[in-house]
């Protein structure tokens, strides 16, 4: 794979972005968006998790292709992901314990964030390098944290609307992302040229 | 995720019915979002994503809950991912053997399969308090659940997407397939019609009771 860094992040971030265009870390999506000032944090905090994922998957990459133990890629990623998730909560436990509680649950729930796994699988599906991961992981996370931000700011206006009840809650939400991930399809060929 | 203890409980009708109609996990619960909007452009991708998942997590609950007075509280979750990882990966191997064209469609989702949360809430919610059988049964009941699921959205979008069925054209020549059903808007237009489906006839059994 050839592509320039420039093209991985655009791509990344805006064409193939992960939350509306692949349908990656929806969970968090849904459960953390409904405000400003929790979806941005979360955001950057899978983020974090993304760029660290990132590279010890690179580095155990190297090291099970060497011992040829390819079919233990999935299991040594995930306990990765896992344990940086561990860092990232104790770090933050330890400096901002008013976000800690804010975010609650979904903060361990980052390891089964779909995003971050992905982010690890396609690094080495696409035979990214180092600095091309590292790239990619950064606009994964920016992307996701876009998406985040957008629909926390939607959901914000929405609350002082007056919806029908009948409509309320997933299925609003689902049909906003909808209407985002529309708008994201006409970024669509961005980032693709020479 | 967190859901009553039902430890006390026998095995019932119920235990099995719960995921598949009370508790479905893609439209009553709305979990494991990422396979379910991402594989389901095709009742066939929609229904083999289904039982993909439903082995894994029948097995990983079987596993779970055989070995659930030997794991100390505090790893758990890490065992727990790390079996279903080892199934995930036994699938994707068996898939892989199986259907070259099935496994491509699919792609990385299968791996994804590891961090759904449905299996995870599962393990913890049900399996790790309950023996062996009735965890099974639970899990299957969730993951035939999740299985329909995953086909309706898939048999949807692929009829309003492509105008076909497993394949098979339905309409005349005069049907203009609707292509931003295939494409990733979709997925979140069609899911969110099936709830707001379902939250009619809620509303409506309600509206009964009431009167």
């Amino acid at each position: 794979m050839n592509e320039s860094l420039s093209q991985i992040f655009i791509g990344t971030l805006l064409t193939n972005n992960f939350v509306l265009a692949m349908f990656l870390g929806l969970c968090p999506f849904l459960g953390v968006s409904s405000r400003l000032g929790t979806a941005v944090p979360m955001g950057v905090a899978t983020t974090f998790v993304m760029l660290v994922a990132s590279v010890c998957a690179y580095a155990l990459n190297l090291l099970l292709n060497y011992f040829q133990l390819e079919f233990l890629r999935l299991i040594s990623y995930i306990v990765v992901i896992a344990s940086s998730v561990q860092l990232v909560e104790m770090v933050m436990k330890k400096y901002s314990p008013a976000l800690f509680r804010a975010l609650g649950i979904f903060l361990p729930l980052i390891t089964t964030n779909c995003a971050v796994l992905a982010v690890a699988l396609f690094q080495t599906a696409r035979e990214y390098s180092l600095s091309q991961s590292l790239v990619f992981a950064l606009g994964g996370g920016a992307g996701f944290t876009l998406a985040l931000v957008l629909m926390a700011s939607l959901r914000e206006r929405l609350q002082l609307s007056n919806v029908p009840t009948l409509v309320q809650g997933t299925a609003l939400s689902l049909i906003l992302a909808g209407l985002l991930s529309l708008t994201f399809m006409g970024f669509a060929g961005l980032g693709a040229g020479e | 995720m967190s859901l009553p203890n039902q430890a006390d409980e026998g095995i019932t009708f119920d235990t099995f019915m719960e995921g598949v109609w009370r508790q479905n996990p893609v439209f009553v619960m709305v979990l494991g979002m990422c396979p379910t909007l991402a594989v389901t452009v095709s009742a066939v991708n929609g229904l083999s994503m289904g039982v993909a998942t439903l082995f894994v997590l029948v097995s990983s609950c079987l596993l779970v809950s055989l070995i659930r007075h030997l794991v100390p509280k505090e790893v758990r979750i890490a065992t727990y991912i790390v079996i279903i990882a080892t199934f995930v990966t036994l699938v994707d191997y068996l898939i892989q053997a199986a259907s070259l064209a099935l496994y491509e469609a699919l792609g990385a989702f299968i791996q994804l399969i590891v961090v759904n949360c449905i299996i995870l809430g599962r393990a913890e919610a049900h399996a790790s308090k309950n023996p062996p059988l009735k965890a099974v049964v639970n899990a299957l009941g969730m993951g035939v659940g999740f299985a329909i699921g995953l086909f309706a959205l898939g048999a949807t979008r692929e009829i309003l997407g492509a105008g076909k069925l497993f394949g098979i054209t339905l309409f005349g020549d005069n049907f203009q397939p609707w292509v931003v059903m295939v494409l990733p808007p979709g997925g979140f237009f069609v899911l969110g019609g099936w709830l707001l489906l379902f939250a009619l006839l809620r509303s409506r059994k309600e509206g009964k009771v009431q009167a």
